[in-house]
């Protein structure tokens, strides 16, 4: 049966109404950047006013943007590369060759995920001290790497869970070898799942700001530090802080908006067959 | 080419044995075809043949040499699958001359015999296409260059044909008859459907819960079956297949009486059987006739017209249900009596424990 017109409509309502909610706070923060602090914080909040980018030029001349920037990019694709790197062979073999632990090991993975982060915080924060790692950008790749492995690994399973084992067991006879099987069909055939995991996991690290708040201070401190540092030290400056938050979220909005069309159907894939 | 044997062959899970100790020849050039029901392990065999599968006990043997612990690829076998896995993401050039690609064979000399394979089978217009582009017999074909290319030592086919629709399943049969003559290869074929197995092969093993029922030829089969799995596995319709009772035993075979009004006597060797001896008695469709004289009284219940020939499904008067093949003319009502007579040196004898009693004549196209 069809739905009625009125349903479509009322569905298609709710839909735009979610959709205005969850962007109102990002729109609210992209104007406020445009405004000066008076008219940031003034009550009622003035709809019409003067866009000015004085908010941004202070912003620039306090911090860099772009070595913060730099740092989100280098260390949100490292963690990305390495968990990828980890997590294919890793999935590969639970896919193909599973034990009777092979649940086992994958409910376990997930369950870390359970584990409130600050329960590890201060282990961490001694490891990476004793080696040398706090406020790298290494050890925020290997932190990064660590906290979107599980993920990783439960979707690259899912998605070659769909290929068919015959097409694998063919290149087998044909003498791919295990490796060979990995690179030239399982990977190809799996490229639209490969590619919505990593834009996921890049999505992930680029939000992370509990560890990358905890472990860095300046050198190889994200986009989110670059925020944290408007939030605090001279009071709440609403424009200068929506103006650095803006900066710092454009780059992951425009790279999920241009791929969002892969990530909605990597996310839903096997999920209607 | 290649000779295969398989000497006591095993294959056990956790709790169970699939293959129950195999042993077999088969000879060079020889089209082997594994036939049996579904689960009765003939694809799992096939896939320790070609490496897919471990060997839990037992050797395996190709041109003489044991290669239990040799990959799939250096056995030098090629495998056409039932669901053909092709690589999707390839060319149907690219698929077929993908084993040559990781060999390191040179592009000249790789293409050359991708054009070759695609001469033999037809499908030079399509090999710039992917798999996606083409229908399910073109598909099965690349399948099948894709193990010609690599000039394998055997062959082995996983239920190739299941996947086409009837039609086009007759044209692959007399295809890859025809390609097994052309290549002169050795092949086995696996598959559940007796009539591929019986139009093809040269020799037919009847598999059964891992165990290997009867291998032979396949008229032998269908004219000499070991037991009565087999005679009622082996020809369709099937094996009209009674018990019965021996009430005597002589030179010239063994009597026997069964329900309906059955007495007859079938020449075969008695061995055991005495009189008194409960017994199968097993007799073709094409065995029995309709027969004005016949000793057997009943009526015919339901008439199938194949048009060439009808099978009529006759109850004796004791509600003894048999089938016989007749004549696409033949003019029987139903519901009404009819006489039925059974040839009796077509006859076959199943002791208590399922095994054929030998015949005294064989057929003449099975010796």
């Amino acid at each position: 049966m069809r739905p009625s017109i009125a349903k479509k409509i009322a569905i298609a309502g709710l839909g735009w109404g979610i959709a205005i909610i969850m962007f109102f706070p990002i729109f609210w923060m992209f104007i406020t950047g445009f405004k000066t602090e008076v008219d940031a914080v003034s009550t009622p909040p003035h709809l019409f006013f003067h866009p000015t980018l004085q908010s941004y030029v202070e912003v620039q001349q306090r911090a860099n943007y772009w070595l913060f920037a730099l740092n989100s990019v280098i260390i949100s694709v490292g963690g990305t590369v390495l968990a990828l790197l980890l997590a294919i062979p890793a999935a590969y073999v639970m896919a193909f060759f599973p034990t009777h632990r092979t649940r086992g090991t994958l409910l376990w993975m997930l369950s870390t995920k359970m584990l409130p982060p600050v329960g590890v915080l201060i282990p961490i924060y001694l490891i990476l001290r004793a080696v040398g790692l706090l406020d790298t950008r290494t050890g925020l790749v290997l932190i990064y790497m660590l906290m979107n492995l599980p993920i990783v690994v439960w979707m690259l399973f899912t998605f070659f869970k769909e290929v068919p084992r015959e097409i694998l067991e063919a290149g087998r006879m044909d003498g791919a070898g295990r490796m060979g099987e990995l690179r030239h069909v399982l990977m190809p055939l799996s490229l639209p799942g490969i590619a919505s995991t990593g834009l996921l996991s890049l999505i992930l690290c680029w939000n992370e700001a509990f560890w990358s708040l905890n472990l860095t201070s300046s050198k190889a401190a994200p986009l989110t530090a670059f925020i944290a540092s408007f939030s605090s030290p001279e009071g709440l400056f609403f424009a200068k802080l929506s103006a650095a938050s803006t900066l710092a979220v454009a780059p992951i909005l425009i790279f999920g908006w241009l791929s969002q069309r892969q990530l909605v159907r990597g996310l839903t894939f096997g999920a209607v067959k | 080419m290649a000779t295969v044997a398989l000497r006591d062959l095993r294959k056990s899970y956790a709790n169970h044995e699939a293959i129950k100790g195999v042993t077999l020849d088969v000879e060079d050039r020889e089209f082997v075809v594994f036939v049996g029901p579904s689960g009765c392990g003939k694809s799992t065999l096939l896939r320790m043949i070609a490496g897919l599968e471990e060997i839990s006990s037992g050797d395996l043997m190709i041109d003489g040499k044991r290669v239990n612990d040799v990959g799939p690829a250096q056995r030098e076998l090629a495998m056409v699958f039932q669901s053909y896995a092709l690589y999707p993401h390839m060319t149907v050039a690219d698929n077929m001359g993908f084993a040559l690609k990781l060999a390191g064979v040179k592009s000249e000399e790789r293409n050359a015999k991708v054009a070759e394979a695609a001469r033999i089978l037809q499908l030079e217009p399509y090999l710039a296409r992917k798999p996606g582009q083409l229908s399910g017999g073109q598909r099965q074909r690349v399948a099948i260059g894709r193990s010609i290319v690599r000039n394998p030592k055997v062959f082995l086919f996983d239920e190739p044909l299941s996947n086409l629709d009837a039609a086009l399943r007759g044209q692959m049969r007399i295809e890859l008859a025809r390609l097994h003559e052309q290549l002169n290869a050795t092949m086995i074929y696996v598959t559940h459907d007796q009539v591929e197995a019986m139009t093809m092969a040269d020799k037919i093993v009847v598999l059964q819960a891992g165990v290997v029922e009867q291998v032979g030829s396949p008229l032998e089969l269908y004219h000499h079956p070991a037991n009565v799995f087999v005679a009622g596995f082996m020809g369709s319709p099937r094996m009209n297949l009674i018990p019965a009772t021996v009430t005597g035993v002589d030179a010239n075979g063994v009597a026997i009486s069964g329900p309906g009004g059955i007495s007859v006597v079938v020449p075969v060797e008695p061995g055991s059987l005495r009189a008194g001896t409960k017994v199968t008695f097993g007799i073709r469709p094409e065995h029995l006739t309709v027969d004005p004289n016949g000793t057997l009284n009943g009526r015919a219940l339901i008439a199938e017209r194949l048009g060439g020939l009808t099978l009529l499904h006759v109850e004796l008067q004791d509600g003894t249900l048999l089938v016989v093949q007749t004549d696409g003319a033949d003019a029987t009502r139903l519901h009404e009596p009819v006489r039925l007579s059974i040839s009796a040196p077509h006859a076959h004898v199943f002791g208590p424990d399922g095994l054929a009693a030998e015949h005294l004549l064989r057929n003449p196209l099975t010796v």
